[in-house]
């Protein structure tokens, strides 16, 4: 509708006229500012952790485990220079051979979520599939943090009427 | 023929000043929509066009997605 909207509007003599193809669906999904009714809701964006441990592809692994463990955390996400998520580090992965470069054994393309997701749907999801946390990227892959299932104030399946 | 820009470079003129349109129907631009962006849908640009909008500035134009 955009290019439409845009041919349009030149042929109305309008001078410098730009579609932003992409449109509104990767701007939310980018987790840039909105406005309109549905600003008061809570996405999961609000809710991740910034302070996830990070590493690169040709950091040692024992040295990234230690900077985890001091950190408080129980993973590590793999980031290129630009911020974009290349990998994941879990429990397992950071157990291995310490002299082990962090590109042979973090986990290639993790699910992600975008920014622009309601906590309750997230919330369904992670339960469904029985995942504690998940990682939240913009949609040109640039980190943004971890989102704990604890944070969302969603009650857990099976907790829903438990005590009714 | 107007030209299609990323988000980056939509965020580097919106950022300069330019107009945001939204062509999408009222209700869904009510619901959410880019900062500071002017509504007019599609069918009634030439009616409201001059009306809303300065056609000297630059406009950045957007709907819900590629479709």
């Amino acid at each position: 509708m955009s290019p439409r909207a845009a041919a349009r509007l030149e042929s109305l003599g309008f001078r410098e006229v730009y579609d932003h193809a992409a449109g509104k669906l990767d701007w939310f999904a980018a987790g840039l500012p909105i406005e309109g009714e549905v600003t008061s809701e809570v996405r999961i964006g609000q809710l991740v952790r910034g302070d996830t441990p990070s590493c690169t592809l040709e950091d040692r692994l024992g040295e990234v485990r230690q900077r985890v463990e001091s950190a408080g955390w129980d993973q590590a996400v793999v980031l290129d220079g630009r911020r974009v998520l290349l990998g994941w580090l879990g429990r397992d992965a950071l157990s291995r051979d310490p002299s082990a470069e962090v590109e042979t054994v973090m986990l290639e393309g993790p699910k992600t979520l975008r920014p622009n997701e309601s906590p309750g749907e997230t919330a369904s999801w992670m339960d469904g599939k029985g995942v504690d946390s998940v990682l939240v990227t913009s949609s040109d892959g640039t980190f943004l943090g971890v989102l704990r299932r604890g944070d969302l104030d969603v009650p857990r399946q099976g907790e829903l009427g438990a005590g009714a | 023929m107007p030209t299609e820009i990323s988000r980056r470079e939509a965020q580097r003129l919106i950022g300069a000043g330019a107009q945001v349109l939204d062509v999408l129907e009222f209700s869904e631009y009510r619901e959410s929509h880019l900062p500071g962006a002017v509504h007019i849908h599609l069918r009634r640009l030439a009616e409201q066009a001059r009306e809303k909008l300065d056609a000297d500035r630059t406009v950045v134009v957007y709907c819900y997605d590629y479709a």
